[in-house]
């Protein structure tokens, strides 16, 4: 009686690597993330589509991974913070973040960057108000924003100069 | 003064595990064999536990269960006194009061059986308002309700009022607060009757932890052991709470014999944890046509919900705090802590200091306005100096200048001419601009001779190869202490930032430094760090390893030689409280702190007259801490705390119902967003701090203290509308511009 | 996490009418799942009482947008992202784009869409406001064949629709008439992101020579349903634009609603706001 509903199997690519899983299908892509592949880098801060911590991409989209299920992952690329560096080499957000102050307890620091990865990459130069809107849906409790945005215009600069 | 390393933005020690995904929270740890728990709670407020039914469909025999006669040693939550159980017996006192635990390897299940669980309450009448509480419409706690009380006195408050040109009363409030911290809370526990108790978990005082261990199993202190994991902000909601969660995860482990992790998911974590304590101030101040304040009388009361926890300290700090830094040659304090049946109030950056903050600053604008005076001539006239005394008895010791902290933080918002050019400007306009500050100030370490109680303790330990280790009890959370340390005894030292390593706070390893509160730990635990550097530092110098004007590669060759020759290179330094500090706890009079942080703070609003929407435009951040360690810490301190007092002011409202919080999600408890809140523009005097390390005073609390009343005095400004509480939500704001225009 | 998983199941599609023929079977056991971002949710805080669903996230029938001369015809399944950017819509349909726009942060747009947003009949969506002021239809297709309605009156009481168990939204149709009618869209929420609205006005009113010769008003949050101000339109259809005009409308627009009290704000504060909001759309009618 207890698993009614039998698990399947999801196959997808994770930071560049092929993937499969079993999962419920309705699990959530967060807790696959975080407990099938071990990538808890993307973190689990209100479940219900409001605070962004489990901002992760899909097919170059950002997305709450917990309000994504399983399923629906099939035949997906994603990436998760742990997919932003590439090897040792931080990304300009990573690297912005930390010279400018844009983390400090961290646990929202995960969505953030993917969010402030997915902008400059929408818009190379944002205006104030595209960042803003741009990074709306990642609460942060530690910095004001004050500093994650200053984190943004800085990496904005080092990517134009190609650093 | 030249310093190498202090005064400058040296990157976070823990970043890069942050940037990339790599920094472990508790939730991200997981053992071979782990359970899950959860906790059964009351759904009402008060009443008598009549009977626990476990219901169908759940394989109950697969379960760990817990209830409190399962409890070793003593059914309490150790704080400063005995009265919050662990876990409910026969009587509850607030909703979401813990009564049961329940285990199991599957957290999905584990779910389900919570719910399965019936707990059968007699319901008893409740108490929910500060006014219901003092009115003893039930005794509820103790003999009368009240957790603690306090009188401060200065002068003779009586003898002003007949003689003063103007006497202005008003009565002021601000609600609830939640401490959101983006990471709810969590701990993971291993605990047998052989090996002892181990937890590991999102906390801010080990020690508090370990002692509340202690009680609860009847163990000596050596069995027991409290590790912090990195831990995604606290803000004081992580003081007290993580003990009430490790007690319960080390429960189940104890039962089951194998290590059980509890999470709390956000909708628990709202629902059942502390929040800031709801207050309400009554004041009334004497002055005169020529602007001198002749008396206040301040009657500060706190809401402190069910059990005592942390009340008499938050109220205590509120108490001292209630008169500002203000020189009034009379003043009569009085305040009281009050138990409703709400879940424990507790501990949130500020507290208690926000709360009697807002009621003066906002009150002191009101006695301007009737006494004919601009609000900042108010208080020019009648700012603290050095030399005289606070309303508690304290000589000001150090160099303060109020006036120029105002000056600066007038300047670059532009006050005066916006304060002008706004009253002009909106009777043409339907969005209504405005401009207020607020001036007031936070003292930083514990209480008169909280200090001296804490005995706090650090050690440093330089290694073979001169690497140097510091071991404090003092947790990282977001603030920075990581990095602070590492400068602190980098600077001490003659190193560099990467020589030093801070270890991971756990009770087997570091001494106890005190709790991370109170706007301590840099300048306390920071001193304790630069001294016990230094004693490294003397000890290489004198053993003539060492010579002075030395390089990192000579110091590293004299670690090695000194330990092969002498043993282990560590220091250890005990808290040493100042003996020309003197504080009268009977009288509650003298000095109350070593230091203050000093502040005026600006905010401009415009408010929406069609929807009574209210928007933060700017925010001038000006303050006065000592030597600024980290200029970047620092300001991502005021930045954030800022932005929480704005939410304070204006977004964050607790909807409660017969002590229940019904809006305990992130959709309904509003907390700002990136488009709520504007580039908040913090600017530090720096006047360097005798006894702070390098110099540094406290920072962390200071910017919850005058946020919101800054606010509240723009959007008087702004509508003219008499704001006496916080959160000023819109549906509020409308009801009292429907008043300014009839 | 409070939803015990193994009790639902989420199957995956073939084709539209594999879907078609589950949600027939079984007299409504099977319902549809589109991008999660309301069901999941419910599921998160144990909450989603429905057991069994099939994810047509993928099915390309109820994708795309089409302009032809007279129409755009956006599918079921467009994501408020997609809204916000296409072009046409953009440009002709601004309302509908800046609903889209104040809907969650760009996580939740880049998953929300027009029909499940619809489907979900919550009285404070953002989106519908928009819809029923372009006088928007939609096509409800099932095993038994298809049918379009009007938005208008879809909404029968809180939460009801006229959406049978077996019917699934396949597109919205929206005619391009409206294009140089004077438009106004204002959302007040909570906060100035990722808000759930308190009160919600889409507007648009074709003005010739100072006269009202067409009018459209629709509310969020003031009602069980998001719904048009019938009776205050009619009130201004055909006349003068006058301050007398506005004010007696006011007042009409004031006891067509029905707010009410809830944890996020008061009747009194949408009521007001309501009419305030109105007042802002007459105003910018004079004004021009």
């Amino acid at each position: 009686m207890r698993d009614a509903a039998v698990k399947i199997r999801v196959k997808c690519r994770v930071n560049g690597r092929s993937v499969t899983v079993e999962s419920h299908p309705m699990a959530r892509l967060l807790d696959v993330l975080r407990e099938e592949l071990g990538l808890t880098g993307t973190k689990e801060g209100c479940g219900e589509g409001e605070c962004g911590s489990c901002s992760v991409e899909i097919d170059g989209e950002l997305v709450n991974s917990c309000l994504v299920p399983a399923l629906q992952a099939e035949g997906a690329e994603i990436r998760t913070i742990e997919g932003v560096a590439d090897g040792n080499r931080l990304h300009a957000v990573q690297q912005a973040f930390l010279a400018s102050g844009g983390a400090q307890c961290g646990i929202c620091t995960p969505g953030m960057i993917l969010a402030a990865v997915n902008l400059l990459a929408r818009y190379p130069r944002p205006t104030d108000a595209q960042m803003r809107e741009g990074l709306a849906g990642n609460l942060c409790r530690c910095t004001g924003y004050t500093k994650i945005f200053e984190s943004v215009v800085e990496a904005c600069h080092a990517m134009e100069r190609g650093s | 003064m030249t310093t190498h390393i202090i005064g400058q933005s040296v990157q976070r020690k823990e970043g890069r595990e942050k940037v990339t995904g790599s920094a472990h929270y508790v939730d991200d740890l997981t053992f071979p064999h782990m359970l899950h728990g959860v906790t059964v709670r009351s759904s009402i407020a008060r009443g008598r536990i009549r009977g626990i039914h476990f219901g169908e469909g759940i394989p109950w025999d697969e379960f760990t269960i817990v209830t409190a006669a399962d409890i070793p040693g003593q059914n309490r939550v150790a704080l400063i006194i005995d009265d919050q159980p662990c876990l409910a017996d026969t009587i509850v006192n607030h909703p979401e009061e813990p009564i049961l635990l329940l285990a199991h390897p599957d957290k999905y299940l584990l779910e389900k059986a919570r719910r399965a669980v019936q707990i059968e309450i007699e319901p008893l009448p409740g108490v929910f308002t500060i006014e219901e509480s003092l009115a003893k419409k039930e005794i509820i706690w103790g003999a009368d309700n009240i957790f603690k009380s306090f009188l401060i006195e200065k002068g003779n408050v009586d003898a002003a009022w007949a003689s003063a040109d103007f006497v202005v009363e008003g009565e002021y409030e601000t609600g609830a607060q939640e401490q959101l911290y983006i990471e709810p809370q969590g701990m993971i526990a291993l605990a047998s009757k052989a090996e002892g108790v181990t937890v590991w978990g999102s906390l801010q005082c080990p020690y508090y932890v370990h002692k509340a261990l202690v009680q609860l199993f009847g163990l000596p202190k050596e069995k027991i052991r409290v590790v912090q994991t990195e831990t995604g902000g606290g803000f004081g909601g992580k003081e007290e709470y993580p003990s009430m969660i490790a007690c319960h995860a080390a429960l189940l482990a104890w039962k089951s014999g194998e290590r059980v992790k509890i999470i709390y998911d956000r909708a628990e974590d709202m629902a059942a944890t502390t929040k800031r304590h709801p207050s309400r101030t009554r004041h009334r101040t004497a002055v005169n046509r020529d602007g001198k304040i002749l008396a206040m009388e301040v009657d500060f009361a706190i809401d402190g919900g069910a059990y005592l926890t942390l009340s008499p300290v938050v109220l205590s700090r509120g108490t001292i705090h209630a008169a500002g830094p203000y020189n009034c040659p009379n003043v009569r304090i009085r305040s009281r802590a009050v138990a409703t049946n709400a879940p424990p109030h507790g501990a949130f950056r500020g507290f208690g200091a926000p709360q009697s903050v807002f009621a003066l600053e906002r009150h002191l604008d009101r006695v301007a306005e009737a006494g004919g005076l601009a609000p900042d001539e108010l208080r020019r006239r009648n700012f603290i100096h050095e030399g005289e005394k606070l309303a508690f008895g304290q000589i000001v010791r150090e160099k303060v200048d109020m006036e120029r902290l105002m000056q600066r933080a007038f300047e670059l918002s532009d006050y005066s001419a916006k304060r002008a050019r706004f009253k002009a400007e909106n009777a043409n306009h339907g969005i209504k601009k405005g401009i207020g500050f607020a001036a007031f100030f936070h003292g930083a370490g514990f209480t008169g001779s909280g200090e001296e109680y804490l005995a706090s303790e650090a050690a440093l330990e330089a290694t073979p190869e001169g690497r140097i280790r510091v071991m404090a009890g003092s947790t990282e959370m977001g603030q920075g202490t990581n990095t602070v340390f590492a400068q602190i005894a980098a600077e001490a030292l003659g190193l560099d930032c990467e020589q030093i390593d801070i270890v991971q706070p756990d009770t087997a390893n570091v001494p106890n430094s005190g709790p991370t509160v109170a706007s301590r730990t840099t300048m306390i635990v920071g001193g304790l760090v630069e001294s016990a550097a230094r004693q490294i530092r003397e000890l290489l110098l004198t053993s003539s390893f060492l010579k002075p004007g030395y390089g990192a590669q000579s110091f590293a060759d004299a670690c090695g030689r000194y330990i092969e020759k002498f043993g282990p290179l560590k220091s250890f330094v005990k808290y040493e409280h100042p003996r020309d500090l003197h504080w009268d706890d009977e009288k509650y009079q003298g000095d109350a702190y070593g230091a203050y942080g000093w502040a005026v703070y600006v905010a401009e609003v415009s408010v929406d007259t069609r929807t009574a929407e209210i928007h933060v435009d700017d925010f001038v951040a000006v303050q006065e801490v000592g030597k600024v360690i980290n200029p970047i810490l620092a300001a991502g301190q005021v930045e954030g705390g800022v932005a929480q007092g704005i939410g304070l002011a204006l977004y964050e409202n607790v909807v409660w119902h017969e002590g229940r919080m019904v809006n305990g999600q992130m959709t309904n408890y509003i907390m700002p967003t990136s488009m709520d809140v504007p580039t908040i523009r913090a600017v530090f005097e720096e006047i360097p701090y005798g006894r702070g390390p390098a110099g540094a005073k406290g920072i962390g609390e200071l910017p919850l203290d005058g946020t919101a009343p800054a606010i509240a005095n723009a959007i008087a400004h702004a509508t003219g509308a008499d704001i006496t509480r916080v959160p000023v939500t819109p549906e509020v704001l409308f009801e009292m511009l429907e008043q300014v225009h009839a | 996490m409070r939803a015990y998983l193994p009790e639902y199941q989420l199957k995956a599609t073939h084709d539209l009418p594999a879907v078609l023929d589950l949600l027939a079977h079984d007299s409504g056991s099977w319902k549809p799942f589109a991008g999660g971002t309301d069901l999941m949710v419910l599921l998160d805080s144990g909450k989603l009482p429905h057991r069994n669903f099939v994810s047509i996230w993928k099915l390309p029938e109820l994708r795309g947008i089409e302009v032809t001369p007279d129409h755009v015809t956006i599918g079921a399944l467009t994501t408020y992202t997609e809204l916000r950017r296409h072009e046409t819509l953009a440009r002709e349909f601004p309302l509908l784009c800046r609903a889209a726009a104040e809907t969650g942060g760009i996580a939740t747009q880049n998953r929300g869409t027009l029909g499940g947003n619809v489907a979900n009949a919550s009285p404070a969506s953002d989106s519908p406001p928009a819809l029923l002021v372009y006088d928007a239809e939609l096509e409800l297709i099932s095993a038994r064949g298809a049918r379009w309605r009007p938005l208008h009156g879809f909404y029968s009481g809180y939460k009801q629709m006229d959406l049978r168990r077996d019917e699934l939204i396949r597109r919205f149709r929206l005619a391009r008439s409206k294009r140089d009618w004077r438009q106004h869209y204002r959302k007040v929420g909570t906060r100035r992101a990722q808000a759930i609205s308190k009160v919600c006005f889409a507007a648009a009113a074709n003005v010739e020579e100072g006269r009202i010769a067409d009018i459209r008003l629709a509310f969020g949050s003031v009602a069980p349903t998001v719904f048009r101000a019938m009776a205050t339109e009619q009130s201004l259809r055909g006349e003068k634009i006058s301050p007398a005009l506005w004010s007696a409308a006011r007042e009409t627009l004031g006891s067509e609603i029905a707010p009410i009290d809830d944890m996020r704000s008061t009747a009194r504060y949408r009521r007001h706001v309501a009419q305030n909001l109105f007042m802002e759309f007459m105003e910018m009618l004079s004004a021009h």
